[in-house]
């Protein structure tokens, strides 16, 4: 028996990716692209990190790939990667319907919440790297966590005023359940019936297993601790430098900054990978990834007060 | 009237439902009273999206008060006046002026009316809402006010014979009204209420169950039926019940089968798997005595009767339990090889920065818990054995996963590593006990490695100084104390606690020195002796070979070798004493004259000696000889000062004169032997009934006899006498510190 449900359903990886699209630019967000540098979540794109500051109105949504160098499985296991997309949601000041909205988005998927079991479940989110934290749930479907729903309370040691909500979808675990795939290399990635049909491990299953061996072997970790203090030093120096340029024009610099923010942060992760970081130096490094990330923050809040416009945006 | 509040919001975290009932109802019916309103009954209830609370027989209006207060005579200065006018907001012309003795004084009379309820509800309502003790809030929007999370719309409404009423309220840009909405997706849209009783039935139509109480029956009953239904019982598990409960409006339990393939994994990995990932109930098939089937808890009836959910949740369990059958059977594949990975893994592990790693904490607990084998009867090699495995199975992954495994995992894999039952035992047990009720281990070998472990906790701690304080016990070392008290007890260990104690902080001392950690140094001699010796054999034992640096000669230098650091762990365990056999019913006054005596470190023998005591003091010559002894230490103690001498020694009969003192020279003659020879043979009830065979003597003496005579002779001797008594005393317990 086929339910309209089961007819309506996305057939592959990229439909899902897609429909997100499609209905959250039905919405009214932004569709704004990858950010391009190596992250550990969608979170760290400025779009969110540094857009959930101040109080100018904002709603974007992106796809982001996302780096997790310890979760390498050489592609092996069903569900975890190195590198994997999240699905970003990002809306200031939150709306009251943030949550049929986000109900929206997985019926545009396929998952009609009156033959599921949709729930929102406590969990607060916190990012020690970024000075974050926020207030929310992780929404269950069937039992399965399918997205992160968080309130922003403070980010890079501001609190949100206004308050952001932020969605974030594990795009192939939620792929995954919605296309009933048990092993995520065998999740069609193109339509089943293209005249070139492609699978996620037709994508991604070399280069899991390459990057797997880079990270957890090979990654040159002299040249990795050098790359985070020079990623350091350089964001000091562009927060440090004067607000005026050359020709006496009012530029501070809070993006180029937070790109080595960002950079100090996924060296931390690659080394972390290696396992060359002790227990208690972790927390050192974190403190170290959090200070710049502040830093940034700081910066980016003063030039959207002083101009009151979107900082950073390219004129 | 009746009074209807619901405050709908967000999903509400289950595990604040509990607690923010309580403060709702308290905050509210509160704050009504001390506005002068009273009311009749007062229930609270909640769901994950609302909070509500039902209040009864709620007065109309609050009765009017009226309040006079007298001021300035009318001839005082005018600032005094006008300060007074201030106080009041009155003007001149309201003051009423009355004559008084000395003078015309102004008064000032303040009526104040009765209030409506409605503006009362108004004011307490608005204060509950913006100061709600939350343990965690959050703003949302532009908003600034706080909630758990998004507050979306409040019901507040009075209703008597002449209809609703709704509360005029606006909290935030929210107003208050009538109106609110059923289940999220069965009965989304919104409906107007009455009052509470058309409220809940208008829930119930919307597939929302309001009473939490009813939900948690609803599940228990249901789930209870479907595992019936198929032979199974449910696994008890109230906190999940409860949980389950706060996390839906609408239960639909829905029973599912666990796949062949996972019914050989433990018990106990299959229940925590299924809780802490996906809060399900876990079901047990009695004649295999396996875990077979759950019990998950939907929100939602579908057309397909669950299907759907099931289905789902059926994916997402094999796929967890696939994780956890993976990690099974490495780990069952490393213990069977001995484990050795596992004991290079605990070097890394660090337990903490001064204390060293769990490898380092391994090797103290394994030495410590050899020593007090024979203390327990427990075979040396065996306990060593399982001290130095207990702890493996925290490299393992599946207690990576599930850290609350320790223990149960260790059994397994010493199991699986062909290690005798009692070992296998002492890695499970080795924590316990873990709260007040949990019960005590009693296998020799568990008992000796769980005092082991619990003692190098504290020892370890305060040789580091890093004792609790007040409310702060980050190492839960009180937690510890008790563990020791309620293993000694429970198992009669004999064990002397300062030699222990005192060895063991010693020969930290020096491993702190030779971390470099402790520079404070003087020598070994500072200690008692037999305390020295062992600290000693402990530190060559445990030298490393390799380092002449680190000497027993070298250690000579230590400044202090931890002696007070020992007495004041042994104070702390003495505390824990006192608040465990406080709740026993054993005075604290009691367990101090005990602690006071000798032997003071031995446990087991200071309890054995305070429940007699106890007893003694309850019993009909109790309180009397009480008096007695504490006359007689009276008498001497004054005379002592006032003569410069201590009176101890030469009490004769042939100076006595009464046969009062004779009788008492008599008893102490046949009591003095009796008490040595059953305090001797840790008799104690013996030896309380000897001593209280003096009460008779004692009383009749101290009626008939004046001690403070002018015969210098005979005054002397009778204070002898009195010092036998004393001396007597002295051999059960210090009777001074004994109230009454």
């Amino acid at each position: 028996m086929t339910s309209p449900e089961q007819a309506d359903r996305p057939r592959c990886f990229q439909d899902v990716i897609l429909r997100l699209q499609s209905y959250w630019a039905a919405t009214g967000c932004a569709i704004l692209q990858p950010y391009d540098m190596e992250v550990g979540a969608g979170t760290f794109h400025p779009a969110t990190t540094l857009r959930s500051l101040g109080t100018r109105p904002w709603a974007a949504a992106y796809v982001q790939p996302s780096r997790r160098p310890t979760d390498g499985r050489y592609g092996e296991n069903p569900n975890r990667l190195q590198h994997y997309y999240q699905y970003q949601v990002i809306i200031k000041p939150s709306p009251p319907n943030l949550q049929e909205l986000y109900l929206g988005s997985l019926k545009a998927i396929g998952l009609d919440p009156l033959v599921h079991d949709v729930r929102f479940v406590e969990d607060d989110w916190e990012s020690p790297t970024l000075g974050a934290w926020g207030l929310g749930w992780e929404v269950w479907c069937d039992g399965m966590e399918v997205s992160q729903f968080t309130y922003f309370q403070q980010v890079g040691g501001h609190d949100c005023r206004p308050v952001s909500g932020e969605l974030t979808y594990g795009l192939e675990r939620l792929a995954m359940y919605v296309l009933g795939v048990e092993h995520v290399m065998d999740m069609p990635f193109n339509a089943p019936d293209a005249p070139i049909p492609l699978t996620y491990g037709d994508v991604f299953r070399q280069t899991e297993r390459e990057y797997s061996r880079w990270n957890f072997e090979v990654a040159d970790t002299e040249m990795l601790f050098q790359h985070f203090k020079d990623a350091e030093a350089e964001c000091a120096r562009i927060l440090d430098a004067p607000a005026q340029d050359s020709a006496g024009r009012q530029i501070p610099m809070a993006h180029p900054a937070y790109d080595q923010a960002i950079k100090a942060s996924h060296i931390f992760n690659l080394l972390d990978a290696r396992g060359v970081i002790s227990v208690t130096e972790r927390q050192a490094y974190i403190g170290r990834v959090r200070a710049l990330a502040k830093a940034c923050a700081d910066l980016f809040a003063t030039t959207e007060a002083a101009t009151g416009t979107n900082a950073g945006d390219a004129a | 009237m009746d009074l209807l509040i619901e405050l709908f919001s967000e999903e509400i975290p289950a595990r604040m439902q509990p607690r923010a009932r309580e403060d709702l109802k308290r905050l509210i019916t509160d704050g009504l009273v001390d506005a002068g309103l009273t009311y009749a009954s007062a229930g609270a209830f909640s769901t994950p999206r609302r909070l509500a609370l039902a209040v009864e027989g709620l007065t109309a209006e609050s009765k009017p008060v009226r309040e006079e207060r007298k001021g300035p005579r009318t001839d005082a200065p005018e600032k005094a006046i006008e300060g007074f006018l201030r106080s009041t907001g009155l003007t001149l012309d309201q003051l009423e002026r009355r004559a008084e003795k000395k003078g015309e004084v102004f008064f000032a009379v303040i009526e104040k009316p009765g209030r409506k309820a409605a503006d009362i509800v108004a004011e307490v309502l608005d204060a509950t809402i913006r100061d709600f003790p939350w343990p965690k809030s959050m703003r949302w929007g532009s908003g600034s006010l706080r909630w758990v999370r998004p507050l979306h719309s409040i019901i507040a409404i009075l209703s008597d014979e002449g209809g609703a009423q709704v509360v005029p309220l606006t909290v935030d840009g929210i107003e208050a009204g009538d109106t609110t909405r059923g289940h999220r997706f069965m009965a989304p849209d919104a409906f107007r209420v009455t009052g509470f009783d058309d409220y809940a039935a208008k829930l119930r139509r919307a597939r929302v169950m309001l009473d939490p109480a009813e939900r948690e029956a609803a599940i228990r009953q249901e789930a209870a039926n479907l595992a019936f239904a198929r032979g199974w019982e449910i696994m008890p598990d109230e906190g999940l019940m409860t949980e389950l409960a706060g996390l839906v409006e609408w239960p639909v339990p829905l029973m599912g089968v666990i796949e062949q393939r996972f019914l050989d994994l433990p018990p106990e990995v299959l229940q925590t798997s299924m809780k802490e990932h996906q809060k399900f109930l876990s079901a047990r098939n009695p004649k295999t005595g396996r875990i077979e089937g759950y019990v998950t808890v939907a929100n939602i009836e579908t057309p397909d009767h669950g299907a759907t959910i099931l289905a789902g949740n059926q994916r997402v369990l094999a796929a967890r339990l696939s994780d956890a059958a993976f990690f099974w059977e490495n780990d069952l594949r490393e213990a069977r090889a001995g484990m050795e990975s596992w004991k290079e893994g605990l070097k890394a592990v660090t337990f903490h920065a001064k204390l060293g790693s769990q490898a380092d904490r391994v090797e103290r607990i394994a030495a410590l818990a050899r020593e007090i084998a024979p203390a327990v009867n427990a075979d040396q090699d065996q306990v060593e054995q399982a001290a130095r495995i207990a702890k493996l199975d925290l490299r393992s992954a599946m207690v990576g996963e599930f850290p609350e495994l320790q223990g149960t995992m260790g059994r397994y894999y010493a199991q699986a590593a062909g290690l005798p039952d009692a070992v296998a035992d002492a890695a499970r047990d080795h924590y316990s006990p873990l709260g007040p009720s949990d019960e005590v281990p009693s296998a020799p070998v568990s008992v000796a490695v769980a005092l082991a472990d619990k003692l190098d906790t504290l020892t370890g701690f305060w040789a580091i100084d890093e004792k609790p304080t007040g409310s702060k016990d980050p190492f839960a070392l009180r937690r510890a104390a008790l563990g020791v008290i309620r293993l000694v007890l429970g198992n009669g260990v004999r064990l002397n606690l300062s030699k222990t104690v005192g060895s063991q902080i010693a020969f930290l001392f020096s491993q702190l020195q030779m971390r470099g950690f402790e520079e404070q140094v003087v020598s070994l001699d500072a200690l008692p002796d037999d305390i020295a010796t062992d600290a000693r054999m402990r530190i060559e034992a445990r030298m490393v070979p390799s380092d002449p640096e680190s000497g027993v000669q070298g250690l000579g230098r230590h400044e202090k070798w931890g002696a007070q650091t020992t007495s004041d762990l042994l104070s702390f365990l003495h505390d824990r004493l006192k608040v465990h056999l406080r709740d026993q019913g054993i005075r604290h006054d009691v367990i101090d004259a005990v602690l006071a005596m000798p032997g003071s470190d031995d446990l087991t023998l200071v309890v054995r000696r305070a429940t007699a005591l106890n007893g003694m003091l309850a019993s009909e010559d109790g309180p009397n000889l009480l008096q007695g002894l504490k006359r007689a230490a009276n008498i001497l103690a004054q005379a002592e000062e006032k003569d410069g001498v201590e009176y101890s020694f030469g009490a004769d009969p042939k100076f006595a004169e009464t046969d009062e003192e004779r009788a008492l020279f008599a008893a102490l003659d046949a009591a003095e032997p009796k008490i040595a020879a059953a305090m001797q043979a840790e008799d104690f009830p013996a030896a309380m009934s000897a001593i209280a065979a003096l009460r008779a003597p004692i009383d009749a003496f101290f009626e008939a006899v004046q001690v403070n005579t002018d015969n210098q002779v005979v005054r002397r001797n009778r204070l002898n006498l009195l010092s036998r008594i004393r001396e007597a005393g002295r051999l059960i317990a210090d009777f001074g510190k004994v109230e009454g």
